[in-house]
């Protein structure tokens, strides 16, 4: 679907984590068909797939039946994807930076997926509405107009 | 379907572990499970051999921080070796060199146990 020059495309997925795969082929081919070079596609695949994991493991607690929706748009400018589910909210403010330290003391890692989306997309926007629905926003910047 | 899967060799005292396709939240229990099986063993001298891993999200990460205490507590360690410029990116940006020692072969990081 092309809107004023935004290419749109969707994805409506359960939340398991064998579909993680689907979802990478599926933002792969797109953010292929919009011309980004391969280091921003990987970027994007890896802040993607952190960002299901979390809805799968955190917003659906691993409950298989969640359903989670992956909405692409692209101008020649940015390529953005939009992650919504039904699952339990969470404030991204809370989470701390990651302590590699702290980790190897506890036996346990937390946050290493959020730190890497933020790391990896020029924006990541979170909104929440409790008891309807979370959204995350990642946008990649295109560095190679024509 | 992503495809992941291990490989053990033994080299003398030596578990080479070879980690081959994708992995992801998926596929971390299977390295999980490689992991485990070495420890069962008192194998504790681990070296991670990447040069088949094609893609690894956090959620793989995670798999060495969960043992990496109780295998050099037990006088062993975890040595990761012949990573892709794109997976070595993503334990650089996490900061696991400052924990892990990463070589750029599997003969170095042998090595290492040996000296």
């Amino acid at each position: 679907m092309i809107i004023n020059n935004h290419i749109k495309k969707k994805l409506v997925i359960k939340s398991k984590t064998e579909n993680l795969s689907t979802i990478r082929e599926f933002v792969s081919e797109n953010a292929n068909d919009a011309g980004l070079s391969k280091e921003e596609i990987d970027d994007i695949i890896l802040a993607v797939d952190e960002a299901c994991t979390n809805i799968i493991k955190h917003a659906y607690k691993s409950f298989p039946d969640g359903e989670i929706i992956i909405a692409i748009d692209y101008t020649k400018k940015k390529f953005t994807i939009k992650l919504i589910d039904h699952g339990t909210s969470f404030n991204p403010d809370l989470i701390p930076e990651p302590d590699l330290q702290k980790y190897y003391r506890q036996r346990r890692v937390g946050g290493l997926g959020l730190y890497l989306m933020k790391t990896l997309m020029d924006d990541v926007q979170y909104v929440s509405i409790p008891g309807k629905y979370n959204q995350v926003l990642l946008t990649k910047n295109l560095r190679n107009p024509e | 379907m992503a495809e992941f899967n291990t490989s053990v060799k033994d080299q003398g005292e030596i578990s080479i572990v070879n980690l081959k396709g994708f992995l992801d939240a998926h596929t971390a229990s299977i390295l999980e499970n490689t992991l485990s099986n070495q420890i069962e063993k008192n194998k504790y001298k681990i070296v991670v051999n990447f040069s088949n891993l094609t893609y690894i999200s956090s959620a793989g990460l995670g798999v060495f921080m969960a043992f990496i205490e109780k295998v050099r507590e037990n006088g062993g360690d975890i040595k990761l070796s012949s990573m892709s410029d794109k997976v070595f990116n993503i334990f650089d940006l996490l900061g696991f060199p400052l924990l892990y020692e990463i070589f750029n072969s599997e003969e170095e990081a042998v090595k290492k146990f040996t000296e």
